[in-house]
Order: structure tokens, then C-alpha cells, then sequence
């Protein structure tokens, strides 16, 4: 389900945004998506101001911040899902592999860039066909019954559900869903998973359950997650970027961040000060 | 990064969204053609004789349709008076005094009785009111009219008497207002758009209704005196007319069609514009 | 608030307060008796509905018992009624309105649902609304005068040249039938199908449509394979309503289905209803096994619309309800 050649990569410098660079966090890694300018509207409303920052390949970078400062709204225009919306505007030029994804076809760009959603929406199909449903719409020529059996195992549901995979996804309770529905996204073989606070809608143990997954899948897929749990943030990612009022206030590697925020209002935050 | 089946696809899609826009602008200009053709054959049809003469002899030419205007008009004005009283005390008493048990029944049984075709409802008129007296009458045709307008009455008079907001009844009973007083004087008033709306809805319903007037008010070429007599009404007169074959009837048929959906559907219009400014509106 | 009250009415001491109380509860207690008077009187209307259907149709239920409904002769001047034509034809009208009714309603309901920006899908909404409204009796109008010069003049040769082979499609028209009566009965109900369609469309979670578009589904995609599935029973539910519309349509049908009980294959041919019949010839009817078979006829139509219109507000219900069981 790959492309047919392997991308280039372009290869930039993480730069610490903030004031005070960090000599440390200036190593060479390749981006798999770069953000420039991006300026981001609902009609007349202004929603993101002025952001720069690059997703790192095969690593998991989060955006936290408090209710209402953008992240979600800037996770959405990364496969621009933003569209369904009428009102919305985009300014500014996000780059997949080195090529503006706003000037390609946005059903192609979708199977590229996969979505979790917050709370667990399969379809009211079988396990089976949940997982199909991607590889299905997109001409997949080879064994159905292989990659849905490889995506369940990536998202750690094979073996709850192998003696099942036609019943409803219904049946499932809300952390095997959430599952499925990661499953699901890994069938197309994305390049870049974007999961938008997945956790937020399941219990603890679930959640400790996709946190092990998003460590393991990082290695098969680019992530970008959006979470309001700081803890987990400093679990699972190796970038965080703190968003307050639609801007970027920091963005470095997870522990810098956590331990060593340049900013006194990152500092706030994450000191649980507000938010 | 396009390929050829990906193309593909997009094509059915654009092509597939494109048809379902087709269908509901036929569907939206089925209206508009009605209405053109009503407009079209009936407009010139329309004049002074027609609302003030009487119809003329089978096989004459002329005449009016002055006896079916007055009697759809008489026999609406009943229908209203049985119907709307009983839907509307019926749903006060769902909303304010009934236990869960009851409720049920009654809702239940409104429900099944709006769901009766409107024939079967002329055909219990019948029973009912035409054989013990062994003839058609306007009071008839105004009591199965008069059936049909109690269910749409009732669920939405529950309805909306239900959707005043607490704090209007706590400050009426704070104030050592009675239940029947708070209902009176304040529940009903605040209700009162939606109830009527409701009410004008079921009424542009049962006055295009044709079956069940069939067999309970019937039919008159004259004037029908009083409450007893078989009575003329528009949609009774269109169908009659249309299915004759006399052109001149025909004629007058539409012109008397035009008349009847503009009376049902400036009723309709009125009341779901004006009248209920941010009430949702009930379904038929 | 008791106290109150009583001080304020200026009754006594607790002899007082009572008799106010009694006086309280009376005014309640009238406006109580006098509300459940009407609600029961819904009850007893319905109630004596179905009795009358009833007891007024036994005679033939005495003479005929279940052959009723499998004869196929109607001869009102030997006595011999049976069911059969009527039945057939009240199938075979609502089977052509809804092969017609149900791709276009549900087309229609999708651009409504997913395709129109909120104005015009309001505005949209609110003229089909105003179709539902057009009395039945003036679709009969354009059915006579329209509907079927154009079956006599374009349909029946566009289908009965190249297709007269077919058992449906073969021998003459006379403009009435059973496809024109199908025709006017599809135009009528489409209005009930896009309302309710779109109604439960738009109750389909937003991120169903996403999560479909999220793995590089296209827009229709989206619509076809996941939400359209997912308010599946409610559109079931918008097609029974339809439905049990079609069935008890009468005027319409009357004028245009050609009234002639006889059972054929043609969809060109002339047939019946069992609205139509006991719309023409009640009145007519002679004697009283002749009337109280077309009663007869009545209880079954009432009890078909019945069971469908059960049908369909458990489905539409079961739809609305399954949008926020979604996420475990």
C-alpha cells in the first residue's frame, strides 16, 4: 500500500522556537511534515497565529495546552479535515515529504495521513470490515484477511478478537474500540497518525493500553497526538509542542520541556498553575 | 499522485453527489408545476360567478361552485368545534394531571387513530352517524373531519404545554395560584403559538380531504340548509367534476382545485412562518 | 406555602385551612375530572372505531370466513365478494410508487442531509414539507389531466415497444392502470420519504462522515458506505411510513387505477384498490352482505396501515436513539 518509490526526505534542523536555543536539542532529524506561516481562520475569527514547527520522522510529538488554545485546530489541518467545515481558511503551507499537502489531491492525501478520533467511532460493520473498510475503497489487490489481521496485532487487539472478526464492532467494549478504530486507521499504512486525545473517552487501564501502543507504533508510523493530559505527554512523546491562544509558546524535545521550560508561562501550565 | 482508479473515483463521486442534487430539485419543482398548472388551466376559471352561483343543470354550461364553498366552510367550522376541544383538554390532561399509565393509552390510541386511513374514517362516521339517522348530513362529514383533527391536537398540545419552562409555573403556584388557574392563565398563553399552529395545521389537513365526506356528508346540487342535510364541499365537487365527462366541469374543476390548495397551502404557509417564529413545527 | 395561603385567604385555624384546601383540590379536582373526561374520550373513539369495523363486517366474515381474502370474484349481483383484486392491486400501485419513490426520496434526502449548506436545505425542506401538504384530491386533478395522457402518449410506447414481451409490460393502455395509479402514488409519498431520511441522516454522528474520510474515503464514499448504513433503520422506518401511506390513499388512486376489479399481470392493465372500491361504491352498495364486505375490506386496510405504521416509529426511533450509543 506504499507509494511506489520512497520519498524524499527533507532533512532539517529541530530548532527550538523559543528565545533561548538549547545547543543540546540542535540534533539533524529528518522532519515528515513541516509547518510554516500557518495562519488558520473560522470565517472572521482567527484561530492560529503564525505557526512554525516540523513533525520528526517515526518519533510522537504532542500539542498540549488548556481548553480552546487550538491544538485540536491545528492537528485537523494537518489532513485537512478542516474542509468539512465551510467557513474555514487556511493561510500559510504545511509540507508532506517536501510537498505542499495543499496543493495535492486531499482523498490521496487522506490515506496518507491517518486520524484517531476522541471518542471510539467504528462503523456499524464487523470487526472484520471495519479494519477492511480502507484497503476496500482503495483497491487493495492482496489477501483482505492479512492486513487486517497485521493492523488488529499492531494495535494490540489481535488476540481479543480473532474468534470474532464478524461481529459487530459494537460489541466491543469502549478501549477495544478505541483499538479498532487505531487498527483501522494502520490498514492504508499511513505515513503520518494523527490521534486527537484518544484517550480521553476510556478508562485508566485502556488508557495505559494505547500509551504501550503509541511506543511501539512509532516505529511503523509518524504520530502527532493531542492531549489535555500533560502526564501522558511526558510519557509517550519525544517532541511536545505547549500551545496557548491559537500560538506556539515552545516547542522542544519532551524532557527539556518538562523539566527545563524556557518559558515562565510553559512553566504555569505544566505546574498545573491553569489550564 | 493520481491514478487512474483514484480518478475513477472521484468521478462517481462528483457524479453520485451531482444526482442526488437532481432528485431533490425534482422533487422541490413537483411543487412548482402544480401549482403552474393549477394556476395555468384554473386561473381564468376563477371569477365572481364562481364563488356566488350555484351549479348549474348536468350538461349546462355555468354556474358556480357557491354551495361547495359554503359547506366545506360550514362543515370545517363543526369539525373544528368537535375536534380541537377534545385534542386539545385531552392533551392538557396528559400534560399537567395524568399518571404514566394512562398517558399511554391515550397516546397510544391518538396514535392510532392518526395513522387510520381517511376512508376507514368515513366508513366509521357512517356507522355511527349516518345509519341511526338513515341519512347523509353535513354534521356527518363534520364528525369524521372532526376525528381527524384530535390526534395532531392533542400530542401537540402535550407537547408544548410541556415545554414551559418550570420557572413560569413556579412563580404562577409561588404566588398561590391553583393548578387549573396556573394552566389557565399562564401555562396555556405561554404554549399558545404552538397549539395554534397545530390547530391550523390539522385544519389545512382535513379541508383537502375528499373520502371521508363521501359517504357522511355526501353531496348536494343545492344550498344545504342547516346541519342534517347532505352538504356540497370543494374536494367532493373537484372529484366529482374531474371525472365527469363534461368540459365545462372539468374546467371549473380545476379552477376549483386552485382554490382549495391555495386556501391549504397559505394556511400551511402562515403557519409555519409567521406563526411559529422558532417552535419546531409538527410533522403530519 | 400552606400557611400562607390560609393566612393570606384569611381562613381560621386548621378547620379552616381544610375547608380551603377542600375548595383548592375541588378546582383541581373539576379541571382533573373535566381533562380526563376528553383524554378518555380519545380513547373510547378509537376504541368504538375498531369495534364498529368489526361488528359491522360480520357478515361476510360468516359467509365467506378466510376465503375472503383468496377469491378473486367481486360480483355484487350474485353475492360473491372476494378481497383478492383489491388486495392485489393495493400491492401493486405501493410497489411501483415505491420503486419510484424510494431511490428519488432517498437521493433527495442525501443532498438534503449532506450535500446543501443549512439554508437551502431548510428552505428545500420546508417546500417538500408543503408538497406533503397537497390534498389528495388534487393530485388526483393532475393524475386525470396529466398523468394519464402522458402514460397513453410517452410511457406506453416507450416501454410497451421495445419491452411488450414482458409479462408487465404487455397488451394496451388505456392511460389508467396500475403504473399510472403507481406513478401519482410515488409523487405523493416522496415528501414523507426525504423528510424522515434527512431527519435521520443528519442525526448520524459528525465523525462517522470523518473517520470515512480520514482514510482517504471520497465524499460520497463516505455518504454510501457509512452513513447511509448507519441511519439504515431509520430510512427503513421513512419507507414503511411511506408506505402505509400509499395503502390507505384514496382519491388519487380512484381516478386513475381504471376500476376494474380483475387481477393481471400488465402493470398497463386496469385494476383496483381497496381504498378506490369502497371510495366508488359504498354509496352504491345494495344489500347488506354488499356493504359490509366493502367494511370488511376497511378493517383490513386499517389493520395493514396499522402494523406498518408500528413498524416504522420503532425503526425511526431505534435510528435517533443508536447515534449517542456509539463509543462504548
Amino acid at each position: 500500500m506504499q507509494a511506489s518509490a520512497k520519498p524524499e526526505l527533507s532533512v532539517n534542523i529541530v530548532t527550538n522556537l523559543t528565545t533561548s536555543a538549547s545547543r543540546e536539542t540542535a540534533a539533524a532529524l529528518p522532519m515528515r511534515m513541516t509547518i510554516s506561516k500557518l495562519n488558520f481562520f473560522y470565517g472572521p475569527k482567527q484561530i492560529l497565529f503564525d505557526i512554525n514547527m516540523g513533525i520528526a520522522d517515526k518519533k510522537v510529538t504532542a500539542l498540549i495546552g488548556p481548553s480552546g488554545c487550538g491544538k485540536s485546530t491545528l492537528l485537523r489541518t494537518l489532513n485537512r479535515m478542516y474542509e468539512t467545515v465551510s467557513t474555514s481558511r487556511l493561510e500559510g503551507e504545511i509540507l508532506l515529504d517536501g510537498q505542499n499537502i495543499l496543493a495535492q489531491d486531499v482523498t490521496a492525501l487522506r490515506r496518507r495521513i491517518g486520524m484517531v478520533f476522541q471518542r471510539p467511532n467504528p462503523f456499524p460493520k464487523s470487526i472484520f470490515d471495519n479494519v477492511a473498510y480502507g484497503p476496500r475503497i482503495n483497491g487493495y489487490k492482496g489477501s483482505l484477511a492479512d492486513t487486517v489481521e497485521k493492523s488488529l496485532r499492531h494495535a494490540a487487539l489481535w488476540d481479543e478478537v480473532k474468534d470474532h472478526l464478524h461481529k459487530s464492532a459494537y460489541e466491543l467494549s469502549g478501549g477495544q474500540q478505541q483499538r479498532l478504530c487505531i487498527a483501522r486507521a494502520l490498514a492504508v499504512e499511513p505515513e503520518v497518525l494523527l490521534m486527537d486525545e484518544p484517550c480521553s473517552a476510556l478508562d485508566p487501564i485502556s488508557t495505559a493500553k494505547i500509551e504501550e501502543l503509541m511506543v511501539e507504533l512509532k516505529n511503523l508510523t509518524t504520530i502527532t497526538i493531542v492531549t489535555h493530559n500533560m502526564q501522558q505527554a511526558a510519557r509517550v512523546s519525544d517532541f511536545t509542542a505547549f500551545l496557548l491562544t491559537g500560538q506556539i509558546i515552545e516547542f522542544s524535545p519532551t524532557p527539556h520541556l518538562f523539566t527545563t521550560p524556557s518559558d515562565p508561562r510553559t512553566e504555569a501550565y505544566i505546574t498545573g498553575r491553569f489550564g | 499522485m493520481m491514478n487512474g482508479r483514484l480518478r475513477w473515483r472521484k468521478f462517481v463521486s462528483n457524479f453520485m453527489l451531482a444526482m442526488t442534487g437532481v432528485c431533490a430539485f425534482v422533487s422541490v419543482l413537483v411543487l412548482f408545476f402544480i401549482l403552474g398548472y393549477l394556476f395555468f388551466n384554473g386561473g381564468t376559471s376563477i371569477n365572481w360567478d364562481f364563488f356566488t352561483k350555484l351549479p348549474k343543470p348536468v350538461g349546462e354550461t355555468g354556474g358556480g361552485m357557491a354551495n361547495a364553498i359554503v359547506g366545506s366552510g360550514k362543515i370545517l367550522l363543526l369539525a373544528s368545534l368537535m375536534g380541537v376541544p377534545i385534542g386539545f383538554l385531552g392533551g392538557v390532561y396528559l400534560a399537567e394531571f395524568s399518571g404514566k399509565g394512562m398517558a399511554s393509552v391515550v397516546r397510544y390510541s391518538a396514535d392510532l387513530l392518526n395513522g387510520v386511513p381517511s376512508i376507514v374514517i368515513g366508513i366509521f362516521a357512517y356507522s355511527l352517524v349516518v345509519l341511526p339517522f338513515k341519512h347523509f348530513s353535513a354534521f356527518a362529514g363534520a364528525f369524521a373531519l372532526g376525528m381527524m383533527m384530535i390526534p395532531i391536537t392533542l400530542r401537540s398540545t402535550e407537547e408544548f404545554l410541556k415545554s414551559v419552562p418550570r420557572m413560569l409555573r413556579e412563580a404562577a403556584m409561588a404566588l398561590g395560584a391553583s393548578k387549573w388557574k396556573t394552566i389557565a392563565t399562564v401555562i396555556v398563553p405561554a404554549a399558545y403559538r404552538g397549539i395554534m399552529t397545530a390547530i391550523l395545521l390539522a385544519l389545512a389537513r382535513v379541508a383537502g380531504e375528499t373520502a371521508p365526506l363521501l359517504f357522511t356528508a355526501f353531496g348536494n346540487r343545492f344550498e344545504s340548509h342547516g346541519w342534517s342535510q347532505p352538504t356540497a364541499t370543494l374536494p367532493v365537487m373537484i372529484y366529482t367534476y374531474a371525472v365527469s365527462p363534461y368540459d365545462d366541469w372539468h374546467r371549473q374543476a380545476w379552477a376549483a382545485g386552485l382554490v382549495l390548495l391555495g386556501l391549504v397551502l397559505i394556511i400551511n404557509i402562515l403557519a409555519r412562518t409567521i406563526l411559529s417564529r422558532g417552535i419546531a413545527v409538527p410533522r403530519s | 406555602m400552606a400557611t400562607t395561603t390560609t393566612a393570606l385567604k384569611g381562613a381560621g385555624p386548621v378547620t379552616g385551612s381544610r375547608s380551603f384546601f377542600t375548595r383548592l383540590r375541588d378546582g383541581d379536582e373539576i379541571a382533573r375530572l373535566i381533562t380526563l373526561l376528553f383524554a378518555t374520550t380519545v380513547v373510547l373513539i378509537t376504541a368504538a372505531l375498531v369495534w364498529e369495523l368489526w361488528v359491522n363486517s360480520a357478515l361476510p366474515r360468516q359467509k365467506f370466513g378466510l376465503h375472503f381474502f383468496v377469491t378473486s370474484v367481486w360480483d355484487p349481483i350474485m353475492d360473491q365478494f372476494g378481497a383478492l383484486p383489491f388486495i392485489y392491486g393495493t400491492m401493486v400501485t405501493s410497489a411501483v410508487a415505491l420503486l419510484i419513490a424510494v431511490p428519488l426520496g432517498i437521493g433527495a434526502a442525501i443532498f438534503l442531509a449532506e450535500l446543501a449548506p443549512p439554508r437551502v436545505s431548510d428552505t428545500l425542506q420546508f417546500f417538500i414539507d408543503l408538497l406533503a401538504a397537497v390534498p389528495s384530491v388534487i393530485y388526483g386533478l393532475l393524475g386525470v389531466f396529466i398523468v394519464v395522457p402522458l402514460m397513453r402518449t410517452v410511457i406506453y410506447p416507450a416501454l410497451n415497444r421495445p419491452f411488450g414481451y414482458l409479462p408487465i409490460f404487455k397488451g394496451p393502455s388505456y392511460g389508467v392502470g396500475f403504473m399510472t395509479a403507481g406513478i401519482v402514488l410515488a409523487i405523493m409519498v416522496i415528501p414523507y420519504i426525504i423528510s424522515v431520511s434527512r431527519e435521520v441522516l443528519l442525526s448520524v454522528p459528525r465523525d462517522q462522515r470523518e473517520a470515512a474520510l480520514a482514510l482517504g474515503s471520497t465524499r460520497w464514499e463516505s455518504t454510501w458506505k457509512v452513513v447511509v448504513p448507519f441511519a439504515k433503520t431509520g430510512i427503513m422506518g421513512s419507507i414503511f411510513l411511506a408506505l402505509a401511506r400509499a395503502l390507505g390513499e384514496t382519491m388519487a388512486v380512484t381516478m386513475v387505477i381504471g376500476n376494474t376489479p380483475k387481477i393481471a399481470a400488465s402493470l398497463f392493465a386496469p385494476g383496483y384498490s381497496i381504498a378506490a372500491v369502497i371510495a366508488n361504491e359504498f354509496t352504491e352498495a345494495t344489500g347488506d352482505l354488499y356493504l359490509q364486505s366493502l367494511i370488511a375490506l376497511g378493517l383490513v386496510l386499517f389493520l395493514l396501515t396499522f402494523i406498518l405504521n408500528g413498524l416504522a416509529r420503532l425503526l425511526i426511533v431505534f435510528t435517533t436513539q443508536k447515534g449517542s450509543e456509539v463509543g462504548g
